[in-house]
């Protein structure tokens, strides 16, 4: 039986940190890196006697998250311990939320081969995070740990079974990832770990009323690999199954060197964590107020900026969807429109710009947007230059290419790089005559019907010009003194 | 200035304190006899596991320069006392009994450490304890055995014993414990000293090495109801650094102290005297029940129909609650590290090394309590009759401000009594147990001696949740009407 027989089944655990200055249960900072354990103090160390006391602000960010997907905010949610020994976990256990989650349902949109979907959301929950052991650091072979993480906030955002594909999960996580970005709660880096995910894969033949047995996998620290590891998976399931074997609940971990997930632990070498209520933290109380507060402060999410965009600027929504994936993107382009014009076709033309050359150079330098150098209002002075036929195409582009690289002034630069466009009439009538004058049998030919041969003169003229000559100029005058 | 050290001594917290401030005595001379009383009674009792005395001398010279200046930090600026080693005490060692955190320094100091020092007492050292404060003998505590300054084969109690026998050995002026299920109740009563386990969330418990959280509660000890008071004004009251501590403002207690037991009504529970219950200890505290009613106050029996589940509903979420707490102590940070060679081995070692065997028990009986597929039946159940205890208080308010009865079912048993037998111990807090788990504020004062022992028998007052003061004030009335107790034996022979 082929693989096309089987469907495949994901859900997704993603673990997001909150962007907060301090941990979670202490004043320590949650910056990235710095020397191990420097971000640490008695609480986060798990010391004896020391007490967490929750950050604020991470309930604020918890309950914007939920608002923003859709949850029911719980009016009253309960922290519990997970208990297991583990070297970066210094209280051997962790304060997480078990059985009455800070939110619960919601869901994010999904758009893929053109159809829409809606991924349900089981619950979304504040815990902390551990640390990390370092191996392979001191010349004696033993370990360290690192605590600079422990106790940074997190969310888990948990999705039910709802994804039938690697390019739905994919999706789910650009999505998911888009709407933190832009709520402010999280940074969606994944290299750095302060995004990142668990997929629960599982296959079943078409048609089948019941899941097949799932495989936690982990470890998957870019989109790349979250498809690589899943692709495995779902391979290997249905290898087992089609072979008459059976997949085996286990947690298997993502080898990024080999392409492929094995076993980390099975069923029966799973922890029982011992849940219970966390009892140094009392339940965790927001009120209406709080909710509502926070709801009327909520951004626009992508997904209502795209179809904004499609709906009052005519954009596509390949267009809309390609500027909203990423807040700051689709900021700046807001900001270049109300500084060139709101009209459907200036929008059309910023946008072209945006995703074109714009993403492109932002590409190839890799840089964020915070770090362009170009701004959106050097962007629309390009444009009005264009538009007034100062800048030729090539001009243009050569101007935003040093916008990026450098900033300053469009017009210092058009003029420093000789850039300007030639549209003075006696300029470009008297290189036409030249031209015209120095091919006399390519013009005999044009006037007996060989009208092609205007791309020719178009070429000399522009050659004539050092590719600066208005192209709209050039081709009247032409048409003129070949008698049209 | 020349006083026999004894006298200094004897003096109560409040007496040292107003001797300061009326410049008839300094902090040096106050720590000094209380120095040496500690070097000339502890071989025998055991109170101390550590005495610091270089600090305590520091501390008194800043006291006195702040008297000479007339900048005294409060009424108790200069006096000695100690504290359990339960409470982190920054540069000081600070073990909680167990050897698992033998030589473990914490870089912090309890909330409770910085209110008292805050307040200019004197901190001359660390006090004997049950390991992790789990006991109710002081007999599980890893470093050295702690008796009962009456009568130095019995013990004084637990866990926090070194707090009540350091009192009544007039070594120090007043001590802090903590109170999981008796724990300063008990040795209390059994040592003929005043103490009170405040209402849960009336004092920070930062900085307390955590038995069970949801009933751990910080408290004074003191030789008299008044010191009591006035410890417990400078540790109540709210810290952001404990979010189970109450915002709630804190009573001044000293204000009501001497306004009498004149229509109060105590509730006395009929089964706090059924069965079980020393004939000589239930006749003092009926003797004082009489006492009160002399005095005006009216005695209604009430019922606490579920009490009688208190020490198993107990004995589900305290060791629960310790098998978390207690997980911390891996062996990767602080303390003891046995040199094992892989994680596993090192976390067993350790583990197994560091902990005594009544540590080890309640570990693994709330290991197994929390446990997939018993969680139901044992810890979430042991949650629901907890809940009904607390309604059995709430329904007994109703008709009564105070609930009264005895502490213990005996007065102080000897030593190695029931060290064989666990359940035996447990049922030391029987009667303690069940504030604890309605997280209510509870008292223990002294009602008289023993008639065939002659030790000292405890009353025990328990209150509406943060009523500490009619607790206080009830329980002033009945120390104002019963003769002192005389000093403890140990007392007599050494002086």
């Amino acid at each position: 039986m082929p693989a096309s027989d089987f469907q495949t089944v994901i859900g997704l655990e993603v673990h997001a940190q909150l962007l907060t200055r301090s941990k979670i249960f202490c004043g320590c900072s949650t910056e990235f890196g710095g020397e191990p354990n420097a971000h640490t103090c008695p609480v986060c160390l798990g010391f004896p006697g020391v007490l967490p006391a929750l950050n604020q602000r991470v309930v604020e960010l918890a309950v914007r998250t939920g608002l923003a997907l859709g949850s029911t905010i719980r009016r009253k949610s309960v922290f519990a311990r997970k208990n297991y020994f583990y070297p970066d976990l210094p209280k051997g256990y962790q304060i997480s939320q078990y059985e009455l989650p800070v939110c619960e349902g919601g869901g994010v949109d999904v758009t893929v081969g053109g159809v829409e979907r809606r991924i349900r959301l089981v619950r979304i929950h504040i815990e902390e995070d551990a640390g990390k052991n370092v191996h392979d650091v001191s010349p004696d072979g033993s370990s360290g740990v690192d605590l600079n993480r422990a106790g940074v906030p997190l969310l888990e955002i948990v999705s039910e079974p709802d994804l039938r594909s690697v390019d739905e999960a994919i999706e789910y996580l650009r999505s998911l990832r888009a709407i933190l970005m832009t709520l402010g709660v999280n940074d969606g880096n994944l290299q750095e770990g302060s995004f990142r995910c668990d997929a629960n894969v599982s296959v079943m033949r078409k048609g089948a009323e019941r899941y097949g047995t799932r495989c936690e996998i982990k470890n998957m620290n870019s989109f790349r690999f979250l498809r690589a590891a899943i692709d495995y998976e779902v391979r290997r399931q249905v290898e087992l199954v089609e072979g008459g074997g059976k997949v085996e609940q286990e947690t298997r971990l993502f080898d990024p060197d080999r392409g492929e997930t094995r076993s980390m632990r099975s069923k029966e070498e799973a922890h029982d964590y011992r849940y219970f209520p966390e009892p140094d933290l009392p339940p965790l109380v927001v009120d209406d107020a709080f909710v509502e507060r926070i709801r009327r402060e909520l951004p626009e999410l992508p997904r209502a900026r795209a179809r904004r965009y499609q709906d009052a600027l005519g954009l596509s929504a390949y267009d809309a969807g390609l500027l909203v994936a990423e807040r700051a993107v689709a900021e700046f382009f807001d900001a270049t429109l109300a500084a060139y014009g709101k009209s459907p076709e200036a929008a059309k033309r910023v946008a072209n710009w945006m995703n074109g050359e714009v993403a492109r150079l932002a590409n190839e330098r890799g840089e964020a947007p915070a770090a362009w150098k170009l701004t959106p209002a050097t962007l629309a002075a390009v444009l009005r230059l264009a538009d007034a036929g100062t800048l030729g195409g090539q001009g243009a582009k050569q101007v935003v290419e040093e916008l990026f690289a450098s900033g300053g002034e469009p017009e210092a630069i058009l003029r420093a790089k000789g850039l300007a466009q030639v549209s003075d009439e006696g300029a470009i009538e008297a290189a036409v005559e030249k031209v015209l004058a120095a091919s006399p049998a390519e013009v005999e030919r044009y006037r007996g019907g060989n009208k092609k041969l205007m791309g020719f003169f178009v070429g000399q003229v522009m050659k004539e010009l050092k590719g600066k000559g208005n192209p709209a100029v050039v081709n009247a005058l032409l048409g003129k003194k070949l008698g049209g | 200035m020349s006083r026999a050290p004894s006298d200094l001594t004897a003096l109560s917290l409040r007496e040292a304190g107003a001797g300061i401030a009326a410049r008839a005595l300094s902090s040096r001379e106050l720590v000094e006899a209380s120095l040496a009383r500690i070097a000339a009674t502890d071989a025998k009792v055991g109170a101390f596991l550590a005495v610091a005395a270089d600090r305590a001398r520091a501390a008194a010279v800043a006291a006195d320069a702040r008297a000479a200046k007339g900048e005294r930090r409060s009424e108790i600026d200069g006096v000695p006392v100690a504290v359990k080693d339960l409470f982190a005490t920054k540069g000081l060692a600070t073990t909680a009994g167990s050897r698992i955190l033998e030589g473990f320094v914490p870089p912090y100091d309890a909330a409770v450490v910085e209110r008292l020092e805050g307040a200019g007492a004197v901190l001359v050292g660390k006090l004997n304890m049950d390991e992790f404060a789990m006991g109710s003998s002081n007999e599980n505590s890893a470093y050295r055995p702690c008796a009962n300054p009456w009568d130095l084969s019995r013990t004084p109690g637990g866990s926090s014993g070194g707090s009540a026998a350091a009192l009544a050995a007039r070594q120090v002026h007043g001590t802090l414990g903590t109170d999981t299920g008796g724990s300063i109740r008990l040795p209390a009563s059994f040592c003929g000293v005043v103490g009170v386990k405040p209402t849960y969330g009336r004092v920070s418990r930062y900085g307390v090495i955590a038995f069970a959280s949801s009933l751990d509660q910080v408290g004074p000890l003191a030789r008299t109801v008044e010191d009591a008071a006035l410890l417990l004004g400078k540790i109540a009251g709210h810290d952001p650094r404990d979010m189970t501590s109450s915002t709630r403002e804190v009573d001044d207690y000293l204000e009501t102290l001497e306004a009498g037991a004149r229509g109060l009504r105590l509730g006395i529970p009929r089964e706090w005297f059924q069965g079980g219950l020393d004939a000589g200890v239930e006749r003092s505290v009926r003797a004082a029940l009489a006492t009160y009613e002399k005095l005006g106050a009216k005695l209604v029996e009430i019922s606490l129909p579920h009490s009688k589940y208190g020490i198993a509903a107990y004995y589900l979420i305290a060791p629960a609650e310790a098998s978390s707490n207690l997980a911390r102590y891996d062996g990767v940070r602080f303390g003891l590290r046995a040199g094992a060679r892989g994680l596993r081995e090192t976390y067993a070692e350790t583990r197994e090394q560091g902990f005594g065997a009544e540590t080890k028990r309640r570990i693994m009986l709330g290991t197994y309590a929390l446990s997939s597929g018993y969680y139901d039946a044992y810890y979430l159940r042991a949650q629901k009759v907890r809940t009904l205890i607390r309604r059995d208080f709430d329904e007994a308010f109703r008709s009564c401000d105070v609930v009264a009865g005895p502490v213990a079912p005996s007065v102080a048993f000897r030593l190695g009594e029931r060290t064989r037998d666990p359940l035996q111990m447990y049922l030391a807090d029987v009667f303690t147990i069940t504030c604890n788990l309605a997280a209510l504020p509870g008292l223990s004062v002294p009602c008289g001696l023993h008639a065939e022992s002659g030790m000292p028998v405890g009353f025990q007052l328990v209150g509406r949740p943060f009523d500490e003061a009619t607790l206080l004030r009830a329980a002033r009335a009945l120390e104002r009407e019963l003769p002192p107790l005389p000093a403890p034996a140990l007392g007599a022979e050494v002086r």
